[in-house]
């Protein structure tokens, strides 16, 4: 593979004003990251401690092999929701390795409104169970958790992707063959009960773990009967007399160590057949993506100077450079992994659209990867480009990349608008993992456009009762609109709702996705099925 | 007149002869590597798209036999040569024999390297040009007597140098008159054993001055220009071991008197291609001493440090200047990103007077990351032969500021594994960390002068490698597939196992 040249000059102010701003988006980042996972605070953590458990963060450190990465998903998540009251919606969800096996870890923060879930507690369970089916990865379930957040009730209980859906999963990971393994450390109670009923293998806590549907106050409103929690479910009814529970702990840490007994045991997948060879870190030093991407979206640059400082050696064999050369496709290697990678460099054609139909199609054929460097305005709009059918040739796009069976991976390095969003494989069209960087932008289009676009309806409105729009009429529309999509458009407000896997700096990307690769192996790719291509 | 090159003869062997492969390939020029009959599997060899041996091992023979080149070039139907350094490189005769066979010669004509080759010529030329140099003279008695006669002319300290060489073969330092008579000696016998010419040129020694040198590119529509300046002070018996891009300390002043001067020489001269006009400087202000010192008609050991500041590829240039093609860039468009630092890996032993080793390599592994180039001529299971320089490797690193870039190259060394010969990586390593150094403050005399504090240094605990690597000798040989493995705990590629307790932020 060919070495991509490089014309950054790291000296010049523009780079450095352009560094200098990434550093202070990803200050920020850091800081929300801190804050997160602080969990429910001082207070609440002491107390927690008090009852003889360790936090959740501790749990994970004693469960995790030693030394070996955790790829945390949507560490922000409900960030400026509930008046913050959930930082990390009270739930840490990532893929770690356990007795040598990368396994999904789901575990509850007790400390944050006694774990209790939230909307968006439930979404980003469902998420890590989601990754879980995809790559095949064993569930553990650090249980210490509340049950619904009633007063939100409604948008927990009832509906289809609430909470009866995580022990749906539950049912249908196990029958997959992707073991089930939960870890009472905590109350689990009510609706919670059945994780670990629903599992495969169970490990509770003496003392403080407890599994019962109904809790001693409604017990004793319902039929008057006073029992203590631990009478009622506790660890010794249920190793000894109930079979809910399957294995007895002494503490936290002994739990924790029969969990990795248990990991151990589980069988071992064979790896797909995958294309990966000895890793090499890139020529060009990744610490100048930020000075070179820059924290304002309109500012152009060539992506290539970004591949340069993701993939192996730098090392990038371009496909079709001459063609639609507002994207940018080829094959590199991540960590040793090959990989066909996508990346806007502009504003989507017809041409960039066909090229990027072509590319998925043969990278599905050959069961490679894809990796979406997405930075995309959307497809370009006019009356020659809609007579030339750019709809139809963006929507082969969207039809390649909603039937390429190959893991896919998206990041969001800059904007990420209207269709374009989709045909870069956005959160709608499965991506295994997608993850925003900080400087990032999501919206259906920019907020100037759809500003504008709300002022020439509202024009037009008014024109026809003969009344016309002032200045100050227009700026009364506009300034609104602007202010809210730059709100909603921004990463943490995506994070927060789970529209995506996490705000992960450029940095960070290269790690996260080798991650990501290397926990694609662990499932079988299928052969893929096209529907018509649309002429 | 502007002609092209399809298939180019790389007349060297080791890390040049690979680079220069590297070169065409990039710009789609087949290769023919010559080589020894012991460089047979070398990598060189390997890399080129043929190959032709061309002789026994010793130089004189093989690489340093006009005739065995152009006859490899006919047969082979090559149509230019790149002679890289050393060798043939700067021999007035084999640029003529290839003009004669009809070859392009990448490098500058016959006449400019005879003229500059020749000590005295080169000061004439240079003085009539305006170019300041040093006082010194080449006596037309070359009997001992004759020299004794010029060196008290000049006064002490002064240099004996050999008029037909480089790279410190025959030169020698006199401090004191009573030391001449021994020092034209030793100094004739070396110069005709590597030249096959033992005139002598004497010089004017300046006492502490800093080695630097411009990098120049001129090609045959009359332009020159100056790709800015190395810093060559840290040398060993007038050997360069580690090299920077920019010189420290330097005013704009003193460094544009440096440019200025140097793309004087190569107008002066007649220069094609790229080439080095080296000074000897005392001062660092705007009135510093220059002293022109010689003009290397190739490319140089240390062009890398140039090429990751400017971000020019050196090689790229002389072969479209050699196809008779303009400059590819113009001087505005050079400019200085960030700083360079190069050190040469050698097989010696430091300890015991820098005797050069030769052995087998029984594991190599070069350091990678950002901002860090390697150009090598070995790999594992590569001899080290005694009849060649014993330079395994230049480790080249980019950065920033001169101080990440000193870091970087410490980080690297310190992770450069060379088992099978002795070599100076610790022993630079050390230098990378002397005050003066990481100061930007040195001279000429500056490694001869510290060597032996540097040499008395606790020599690290050499015991844990060898038992390492013992360990991996018979791992290899008891076990050759359990590095694989059929489970994915404990791959080298696995990033699971490699990336260590990483986290996001």
């Amino acid at each position: 593979m060919r070495v991509l040249p490089t014309s950054v000059d790291t000296t010049s102010t523009e780079f450095r004003a352009n560094r200098d701003a990434t550093r202070r988006l990803e200050r920020d980042l850091q800081g929300r990251l801190e804050r997160a996972r602080a969990g429910g605070g001082e207070q609440a953590t002491r107390r927690h401690r008090d009852l003889g458990k360790l936090t959740v963060r501790d749990r994970l450190a004693h469960l995790l092999d030693p030394d070996t990465p955790f790829l945390e998903l949507s560490a922000l998540a409900a960030g400026g929701m509930y008046d913050d009251a959930v930082p990390g919606a009270g739930l840490v969800t990532g893929i770690g390795r356990v007795s040598g096996r990368e396994v999904m870890v789901v575990g509850n923060d007790a400390t944050a409104k006694g774990g209790t879930y939230y909307p968006i507690t439930v979404k980003k369970h469902l998420r890590a169970q989601q990754i879980a089916l995809e790559n095949r990865l064993p569930c553990v379930y650090l249980v210490d958790s509340g049950g619904a957040f009633l007063p939100m009730q409604a948008e927990v209980f009832p509906d289809r992707e609430h909470f009866g859906r995580i022990f749906f999963n539950q049912a249908r990971l196990s029958a997959e063959g992707i073991p089930q393994i939960a870890v009472v450390m905590g109350s689990c109670t009510a609706g919670g009960a059945y994780v670990p009923a629903m599992s495969d293998e169970t490990i509770i806590v003496k003392g403080t773990g407890t599994i019962f549907l109904g809790g001693p106050p409604l017990v004793k409103a319902a039929t008057g009967e006073e029992v203590s929690a631990e009478e009622l479910g506790g660890a010794d009814v249920h190793t000894r007399l109930s079979g809910v529970a399957d294995y007895l702990a002494e503490n936290d840490l002994d739990a924790l160590q029969i969990a990795r007994t248990v990991v151990s045991t589980l069988p071992t997948t064979t790896p797909a057949a995958i294309d990966r060879t000895s890793p090499e870190d890139p020529r060009y030093d990744p610490a100048e993506i930020g000075g070179i991407v820059g924290t304002d979206l309109r500012r152009q640059y060539d992506v290539r100077e970004v591949i340069a400082r993701l993939v192996d050696g730098s090392r990038f064999d371009e496909f079709k450079h001459r063609y639609g050369p507002t994207l940018v496709t080829g094959f590199a290697r991540v960590h040793g992994f090959l990989v066909g990678l996508l990346a806007s460099n502009g504003v989507l054609f017809s041409e960039s659209a066909l090229k990027a139909t072509h590319f998925i199609q043969m990278c599905t054929l050959r069961q490679l990867p894809l990796v979406f460097l997405q930075n995309v305005t959307g497809f370009m709009v006019g009356r020659t480009y809609e007579r030339a059918g750019i709809a139809k040739d963006g929507a082969k796009m969207v039809h390649a990349v909603a039937n390429a069976v190959v893991p896919k991976f998206t990041v969001i390095i800059g904007g990420s608008f209207g269709a374009g969003n989709y045909g870069m494989c956005g959160r709608a069209y499965d991506p295994r993992l997608l993850w925003m960087w900080p400087n990032a932008q999501i919206s259906v289009m920019g907020a100037t456009q759809a500003a504008e676009v709300l002022v020439s309806v509202k024009r037009e409105q008014q024109s026809r009762k003969g009344v016309a729009l002032t200045l100050d009429d227009e700026a009364a529309i506009r300034e609104p609109i602007l202010r809210r999509y730059d709100h909603e458009g921004s990463p943490y407000y995506a994070t927060a709702r789970l529209w995506d896997d996490g705000v992960i700096t450029a940095t960070e990307t290269r790690n996260a996705l080798a991650l990501g690769l290397s926990v694609a192996a662990n499932a079988p790719v299928p052969h893929p099925k096209f529907g018509v291509f649309r002429m | 007149m502007l002609v092209s090159i399809r298939r180019l003869l790389v007349a060297n062997r080791g890390e040049i002869a690979l680079r220069i492969i590297r070169a065409c390939r990039d710009l789609g020029i087949e290769t023919v590597a010559v080589c020894s009959s012991i460089d047979a599997e070398a990598p060189h060899t390997r890399a080129a798209d043929q190959s032709v041996t061309i002789g026994p091992p010793h130089p004189r023979d093989s690489y340093l036999s006009i005739g065995a080149v152009i006859d490899a070039a006919r047969t082979t139907d090559a149509d230019a040569v790149h002679p890289g350094y050393g060798f043939l490189s700067e021999n007035p005769e084999m640029a003529a024999a290839c003009v004669d066979a009809g070859l392009i010669w990448v490098g500058p004509p016959a006449d400019v390297i005879g003229r500059l080759g020749s000590k005295v010529e080169a000061r004439r030329l240079m003085q009539e040009a305006g170019v300041p140099v040093v006082a010194g003279e080449m006596p037309r008695d070359q009997t001992d007597e004759g020299l004794a006669e010029a060196a008290r002319r000049l006064g002490c300290p002064l240099l004996v140098k050999a008029s037909a060489g480089g790279g410190g073969r025959g030169m020698r330092v006199v401090r004191a008159p009573d030391r001449l008579h021994e020092a034209i000696g030793e100094a004739r016998r070396e110069a005709e054993g590597a030249f096959g010419d033992g005139t002598l040129y004497l010089e004017r020694l300046l006492t502490r001055p800093r080695h630097i040198e411009v990098q120049i590119l001129a090609d045959h529509h009359g332009h020159v220009i100056h790709l800015f300046e190395r810093e060559c002070s840290i040398q060993r018996r007038h050997q360069k071991v580690i090299e920077e891009s920019p010189a420290p300390h330097l005013t704009a002043g003193l460094r544009d008197r440096l440019s200025t001067a140097a793309v004087r020489a190569a107008h002066a001269a007649g220069y094609r291609n790229a080439g080095t006009v080296e000074f000897l400087v005392e001062g660092t202000d705007d009135d510093a001493t220059l002293a022109f010192l010689e003009m290397n008609t190739r490319l140089q050991v240390e062009h890398p440090v140039t090429e990751a500041v400017t971000g020019r590829d050196l090689v790229h240039a002389q072969l479209a200047v050699a196809a008779g093609a303009a400059l590819p860039w113009s001087q505005d468009q050079i400019s200085v990103r960030g700083h360079a630092i190069e050190c040469r890996v050698y097989a010696e032993h430091p300890a015991d007077h820098f005797l050069p080793d030769s052995g087998t390599l029984l594991r190599y592994q070069e350091p990678v990351g950002p901002g860090i180039r390697v150009d090598a001529g070995v790999v594992t299971g590569s001899v080290v032969s005694s009849h060649y320089d014993g330079l395994l490797a230049k480790v080249i690193t980019h950065a920033d500021t001169r101080v990440t870039a000193l870091a970087r190259a410490r980080a690297a060394l310190a992770r450069f594994v060379v088992l099978g010969v002795r070599t100076n990586i610790e022993l630079i390593g050390r230098v990378l960390r002397h005050p003066r150094v990481v100061d930007g403050r040195v001279d000429t005399t500056f490694l001869e002068s510290e060597l032996d504090d540097l040499l008395a240094e606790t020599e690290d605990d050499e015991r844990p490698a060898l038992a390492v690597a013992a360990a991996l000798a018979v791992h290899d040989r008891l076990e050759p597939s359990a590095a694989a493995g059929p489970t994915t705990t404990g791959r080298a590629d696995d990033p699971w196992a490699t990336l260590g307790a990483w986290r996001l932020s």
